[in-house]
């Protein structure tokens, strides 16, 4: 991917590639038109962001949690279920109790 | 008697228990100012039928002798990023139109419980995604608030929770429910002269919140005191198996305990809060905040926060790489929009639906959330702004050594005009200043109407407070709504 180096003190950009790049990761169709006035959008953002990098955070452990809190187990047991209907309630399109969508195997 | 719509929560509810009203009267009158609105446009959806069935399930059960819940007969608005039973839900985005959930969040279904009533659904910003709203898809909120210069110039109600923020102020609603990222409880608030609390990141469960940035994301009250409030957020709080992250802790009853005397409290004054450029009267009116709570029994303390200036810059990592990840979900197979174009297959259908039903501001936060996570960026970015939140909760943490509450502004500067902001994504984002760092460190936090500016426009002050010590954030936001006596209105133009 083009780009510098991240949070690092470097001068950070996307080029209008990499935009394109980043669409196409996010499943989002965009043209090249959009791509290039998105350039300098997300630029300015990213060189905001970059600032991030004067901070000094060796030894410091990321935030995993605002307050401690642990991961509950619960017991194994089904406690709902038998819903195909109402799942499928807003679904685009469904078929037969199905999801539907193009064909993805020629 | 006062009118029903200037009427609050703990007003409503404690008529309809006394029997000085019925509840069914109050969601007519309330219905009926809805109805009439709709210049606002601060509701998505309204449900005059489902505000009726509530209010008349509250006076058969008062008939019948039952016991009565917390918000019974009160009629409130629902920020429609909560999903409702049956009642369509879109988080104001085109991509989930028509999308009509089969089950209803947990903090709706308790303020269902407790006897509250829905007018509607209100308008946010798409995903509230945003500070003004005027990122919904379905057309701005518009302020009841204007300058007094004698203009009509449209202005925000802020955002993203700005149906709710205009809705209550407008008295369309006595309270309703918004949710708060960023700051996006407490800024609206404060652009419309009314009270909202954020409280502690865990208290009110995620569970049928349509998810934004799930590190962050945190249901409240917005209502036109700190008492309602209170009520309100006793009856969202609570632990909730279907939400990891949800805390399991007990629910006081904030309400009972609610006093302005702060005798012994010592309410800290961040320095690095008073930045270079600020508004003159914001900072006279956080030193005068300083003084009534001084003069309710406080004392104050200067503290420091010495990572203020990286929260926001750390926040706009954390919330779009989130917020990416999170709505990867829209893909037009199993609710929402689809869009299908002629021979496209299924990957070309993701990101077809995807261009069509996302706004540009959300479209633009995928976007930078899927490029900080991506390889070779994911330490330099996300990890980095991970670090940065743990030193700014450490700040956080060192300076309750000193002090038991912190003051600051909610927002930088009042409500400003529709359309003013929008060309420049980064100088909206530098609105949420003074309101993130307490979103990172999973705070509880409120703003409470403190004044008006000289353009006759409300500002707002806010309380930040320790984890899960929201009765001290209330106590102080009591203390300070006590002494501000605010009572402006907005002139009615809109009906």
């Amino acid at each position: 991917m083009a780009g510098g180096a991240g949070v690092s003190g470097r001068a950070m950009s996307v080029d209008t590639q990499t935009v394109l790049k980043i669409a196409r990761l996010a499943r989002i169709a965009i043209s090249e038109d959009e791509a290039r006035a998105l350039e300098p959008e997300l630029n300015n953002i990213l060189g905001f962001v970059e600032q991030l990098g004067e901070v000094d955070t060796s030894g410091v452990e990321p935030m995993t949690a605002v307050i401690p809190n642990t991961l509950r187990l619960r017991e194994d047991a089904v406690t709902d279920g038998n819903k195909r209907a109402e799942v499928l309630a807003n679904a685009p399109v469904s078929e037969e109790g199905f999801f539907g969508v193009p064909k993805v195997i020629e | 008697m006062t009118e029903f719509t200037d009427m609050g929560v703990a007003a409503i509810r404690d008529g309809v228990r006394d029997g000085d009203f019925k509840a069914v009267e109050v969601a007519e009158a309330f219905n009926a100012r809805v109805e009439k609105a709709g210049a606002l446009n601060a509701f998505l959806v309204t449900t005059p039928e489902r505000a009726i069935n509530a209010a008349e399930t509250v006076d058969k059960a008062r008939a019948d002798g039952g016991q009565l819940g917390s918000m019974a007969g009160v009629p409130i608005g629902m920020k429609d990023l909560f999903c409702t039973d049956g009642v369509e839900t879109t988080a104001a985005s085109d991509i989930l139109k028509g999308f009509h959930p089969p089950y209803e969040s947990t903090v709706s279904g308790k303020l269902w419980e407790a006897g509250a009533g829905m007018l509607g659904k209100l308008n946010l910003d798409q995903f509230a995604m945003g500070s003004s709203n005027e990122t919904s898809a379905f057309g701005n909120v518009v302020s009841p608030w204007r300058r007094n210069d004698g203009g009509d110039a449209k202005l925000s109600p802020g955002g993203s929770s700005g149906g709710s923020s205009a809705a209550v102020a407008a008295r369309l609603c006595p309270a309703a429910t918004g949710t708060d990222t960023g700051g996006s409880i407490r800024q609206p608030a404060a652009f419309t002269g009314i009270t909202g609390v954020k409280p502690t990141y865990g208290r009110c469960s995620r569970y049928g919140v349509v998810a934004f940035a799930s590190s962050l994301d945190q249901a409240g009250p917005m209502a036109r005191d700190v008492r309602d409030c209170a009520i309100m957020l006793g009856a969202m709080a609570g632990f909730d198996p279907r939400d990891s992250t949800s805390l399991n802790a007990p629910v006081p009853d904030w309400d009972a305990a609610l006093s302005g005397d702060l005798k012994g409290l010592r309410v800290g004054i961040p320095r690095e809060y008073r930045v270079d450029g600020m508004d003159g009267e914001i900072d006279g009116l956080w030193q005068e905040g300083a003084q009534r709570l001084k003069d309710a029994g406080a004392t104050i303390v200067d503290v420091s926060l010495p990572h203020t200036k990286y929260a926001l810059p750390a926040y706009y990592i954390v919330a779009p790489a989130e917020a990416s990840s999170n709505l990867a979900r829209y893909d037009g197979v199993r609710y929402g929009l689809r869009d299908l174009p002629e021979g496209a297959d299924l990957q070309e259908m993701y990101a077809a639906t995807r261009a069509a039903g996302f706004g540009a501001e959300v479209k633009r936060r995928i976007m930078i959330g899927t490029y900080v996570l991506s390889a070779g960026f994911y330490d330099a970015y996300y990890t980095q702004a991970s670090k940065v939140r743990t030193l700014i909760s450490r700040d956080f943490q060192t300076a309750w050594a000193d002090c038991d509450v912190i003051l600051a502004p909610t927002a930088p500067s009042a409500a400003f005009g529709l359309g003013e902001m929008v060309g420049d994504p980064l100088t909206m984002y530098l609105n949420d200043v003074f309101s993130v760092p307490a979103s990172l460190a999973g705070l509880p936090a409120s703003s409470v109407p403190a004044g008006l500016n000289k353009q006759g426009l409300p500002l707002g002050l806010q309380l930040i407070g320790k984890p899960l010590d929201e009765q001290t954030v209330l106590n102080a936001s009591l203390a300070l709504e006590q002494r501000s006596a605010f009572d402006a209105k907005p002139q009615e133009w809109w009906t």
